[in-house]
């Protein structure tokens, strides 16, 4: 059984490429055990969301039209 | 080149652009303007990652320029200060390699995207990573350029990215949590 700090780096390295059968399975049966891995892998996907909505966000807030807060 | 291959580097190059200079209309003129001089450089790229890694090179110097026009010269990524790269795994978890203090459940996060407050925060947590890390992040989660092309970019081997790219979630996750939505559970808005 893999450990909470192994799990993390493949939950996060997850998100970028395709991790291999074996590494999926052990995540998986890890996050079905582990329910503070459970809430990391859903911060990271949170993540990788809120990255891109902030990209939107600073466009929209730093155009001259928009009111500036 | 046809016009096609270079727009397609568009909205990566205006990410990039808007990220250094904070404004999107003086993101949009940059990033014309470099597309131009590429049009009329007329260089014969085969390879899409080098072209993209030339347009790129070329809109820096046209940053450059824009930021000394507004006499606001400002650094994106801070020199990283000493001992800021450190391996913060040791402090996340123990010997057994379990956390320390584990991930919270955090409620509604979406809502959060709504929230000017909640953007001081995330921008605030972001610009506190170390630099090295910051600069990775961004490029990836923020501007999309692929893992090779950032390797290069920050001089980094692919072991070193992906390493530097996990303790930049994972210091931000923390921030994250440490800040706001740590704090919002008992408020709940």
């Amino acid at each position: 059984m893999r450990s909470c700090r192994e799990v993390s780096e493949l939950v996060s390295k997850s998100l970028d490429v395709h991790l291999s059968l074996r590494e999926r399975m052990a995540v998986r049966l890890h996050l079905m055990m582990c329910r503070h891995c459970s809430n990391f892998k859903k911060q990271m996907l949170f993540l990788c969301r809120a990255g891109a909505s902030y990209v939107e966000y600073l466009e929209k807030t730093s155009r001259k039209e928009s009111v500036k807060r | 080149m046809t016009d096609d291959t270079l727009i397609q580097h568009r909205p990566i190059l205006f990410r990039y652009a808007l990220l250094h200079l904070r404004d999107a209309d003086l993101a949009e003129d940059v990033v014309q303007e470099t597309l131009l001089a590429a049009l009329q450089s007329d260089a014969g790229f085969a390879e899409r990652s080098s072209l993209r890694t030339w347009l790129i090179g070329i809109l820096k110097h046209k940053i450059a320029d824009q930021q000394r026009r507004d006499a606001r010269e400002t650094r994106l990524f801070e020199p990283d200060r000493v001992g800021a790269d450190e391996d913060i795994e040791e402090h996340l978890f123990n010997a057994e390699g379990s956390w320390h203090s584990p991930p919270k459940v955090w409620s509604h996060p979406e809502n959060a995207l709504e929230q000017e407050e909640f953007w001081r925060i995330y921008e605030w947590c972001q610009q506190n990573l170390p630099a090295r890390q910051a600069e990775v992040f961004m490029l990836r989660e923020l501007v999309g350029l692929e893992p090779e092309e950032i390797c290069k970019e920050a001089n980094l081997s692919s072991t070193n990215y992906w390493v530097t790219l996990h303790r930049a979630r994972m210091r931000l996750r923390a921030c994250l949590e440490a800040r706001w939505f740590g704090i919002q559970q008992t408020g709940d808005k």
